[in-house]
């Protein structure tokens, strides 16, 4: 085993998911400690350009695994390639994006290579016995400190927007063909379709801004205001478990416990009162604004900045400032 | 078709959650403990199933954990499961998704007949890492789907079209059986068990296996330890921006852009 760190570059149909940079930035952290190089691996078909613009970002070696079958992500064909590239290099650490992907493959490698893994982590360092990491547990409301066991592969998923993206710079990496070697159980499951969900507007586990709406909104079709503010910001749109089980809104824009767990930089809350169930999906955002009515709900517990103002009247306003402020850019 | 559903006790998600002085773990005593509502998902699917089918020969809900897990054992069998297998050892009690895939990939080889489909939740909402699934999926060298949000079994039970959750879209797959699936929410509405079949519950048979049960498991996979639990650092005071609403809007963007540098 090397000192070295692997960082598990995902791109989906050409598309470097920019997660992706924040474990660059994580890796040059571990490597200035483990005394390590960091490297990179990528997934696909035709990704070698891709590949190539990795140095940029740290990556002394590039192991690509580049190949028709690759072209979509699968679980069992993934984790082949993903395992071979981390046999190539034998490094100590290995750093994954927690997204869908990378929270899909991530347990299936490590239990394949009998590595310690920890998903979801809002730090990670280098200790004496092995990495520490941290990670939230019961939907945000604990901070779980964990040791990895430093005698085996060390695997850590890092949450979306937890560490600064590392920079561009110039680089360029030496890339390394990774040889694929699939069986007839890799190929067991196929994908057949993938289909856009939500109209084109950005999902919330994409945008770094999410305006979310709750029952209070009264219909489907006053979403319209949260959209348009939404817009204005080049965020997302999410909706409270209310908002949703009312059918204002799709499941797949429910924030909150049952539906989806994000730390965007910005997450404004419009007419949510701040149920737990919904605080435990947007307590770890960074700037959270909220607007209500009610000066006494409890999202004014978590929120940084508080409206207490009817959604109605101040959101399109809003939108308006927003808009100048985009022109004036 | 046999249907496997792997089911973890975890606090109730209202609950409030507190920190032992020394770190080491939460305050267990009077906490409302439950199903995991992702792993009752995975129930309701397969009762579902056989409501639909008449091939569903059997369905067995698994779970790891202390002697009181078995209430959410009867939980499922509430539900419509037909027995139970309770994996009952301290030396299982870990907060190793990795090490419980593994415990649960033995008690379900022993069974000797095999599962066609295996459902577990997308994630447990004490842990909240989501590894469990895909690891058991590994450890059983079973192909997975992670976060399920569609699956219709074809006539014959031997291969199914499933639909997953991914960023701002969904993966249609296909896949033959045997296989194991990781349910999100929205796919089913868990059912409340009537008084009738809570009674039939207490009648339906719940296999208890310790460490003896399950040799060779000697927790050489636990690659975590937990140093210490933490409550989340506090959050700073709100900020209420007053005024009129137009004066409000332009001081908050002025705060969003000028103090939070965030627009």
């Amino acid at each position: 085993m090397t000192n070295d760190i692997l960082v598990f570059a995902e791109q989906r149909t050409g598309k470097v998911n920019p997660v992706t940079y924040q474990a660059f930035s994580v890796a040059k952290h571990l490597a200035t400690k483990t005394g390590g190089a960091v490297h990179a691996c990528i997934i696909g078909k035709g990704v070698r350009e891709i590949a190539a613009g990795l140095g940029g970002y740290g990556a002394k070696k590039v192991f690509v695994a580049d190949d028709a079958e690759l072209e979509f992500y699968r679980a069992l064909p993934y984790a082949r390639a993903l395992t071979a590239a981390i046999d190539a290099p034998d490094p100590r650490i290995v750093l994954l994006p927690a997204t869908f992907m990378g929270r899909d493959l991530a347990p299936r490698v490590a239990a394949r290579k009998r590595a310690a893994l920890a998903t979801d982590c809002v730090s990670v360092d280098v200790a004496a016995d092995g990495l520490h990491v941290r990670r939230t547990l019961f939907s945000g409301k604990v901070f779980g400190e964990y040791k990895l066991v430093g005698d085996r592969l060390q695997m850590v998923s890092i949450r979306a927007n937890a560490f600064p993206a590392a920079p561009k710079q110039d680089g360029s990496p030496e890339i390394v063909n990774v040889p694929l070697l699939l069986t007839d159980s890799d190929r067991r499951l196929q994908l057949t379709e993938i289909v856009r969900t939500g109209s084109g507007v950005k999902d919330v586990t994409e945008a770094e801004i999410v305006v979310s709406g709750g029952r209070s909104l009264k219909s489907e079709a006053n979403f319209k205001i949260i959209y348009e503010l939404a817009e204005a910001l080049d965020g997302a749109v999410g909706a409270s478990r209310a908002a949703c089980d009312a059918g204002y809104q799709p499941h797949s824009r429910q924030v909150g416990l049952t539906g989806k767990v994000i730390t965007p930089k910005l997450y404004i809350a419009c007419g949510i009162d701040g149920a737990i169930q919904h605080l435990a999906g947007m307590r770890g955002s960074k700037v959270i604004v909220a607007i209500n009515t009610k000066k006494e709900a409890p999202i004014f517990n978590v929120a940084n900045y508080g409206c207490v103002a009817d959604l109605f009247t101040l959101v399109p306003l809003l939108t308006q400032e927003f808009r100048k402020l985009r022109h004036h850019a | 078709m046999r249907i496997a559903t792997v089911i973890k006790q975890v606090p109730d998600s209202n609950a409030s959650i507190r920190v032992l002085a020394d770190g080491s773990g939460i305050e267990t005593a009077g906490l409302k403990m439950v199903c995991d509502p992702f792993d009752e998902f995975g129930v309701e699917l397969a009762v579902q199933l056989r409501e639909k089918r008449s091939d569903v020969e059997e369905i067995v809900a698994f779970t790891v954990g202390p002697e009181k897990a078995s209430e959410i054992i009867r939980t499922a069998l509430a539900m419509g499961a037909d027995r139970g297998v309770h994996v009952c050892d301290p030396a299982f009690a870990s907060r190793n998704e990795i090490f419980l895939a593994e415990v649960l990939a033995a008690a379900i080889r022993k069974e000797g007949k095999s599962f066609d489909l295996i459902l577990c939740g997308k994630q447990n909402i004490d842990l909240d890492s989501g590894e469990l699934g895909p690891a058991l999926g590994e450890f059983l060298d079973l192909p997975h789907v992670g976060a399920t949000t569609f699956l219709e079994v074809a006539a014959d039970g031997k291969s199914f079209k499933a639909r997953r959750r991914i960023e701002g879209a969904e993966e249609a797959v296909e896949c033959g059986t045997p296989a194991l699936l990781t349910i999100e929410k929205g796919l089913v509405e868990p059912r409340y068990p009537s008084l009738p079949n809570l009674m039939k519950a207490k009648k339906k048979p719940v296999a208890v296996l310790t460490a003896k049960d399950l040799p060779g498991l000697d927790g050489a996979s636990v690659g975590t330890a937990l140093l210490s639990l933490t409550p989340p650092p506090p959050r700073p005071p709100c900020k209420f921006v007053e005024g009129e609403p137009e004066q409000m809007a332009r001081e908050l963007v002025r705060l969003l852009r000028e103090e939070a540098k965030v627009v």
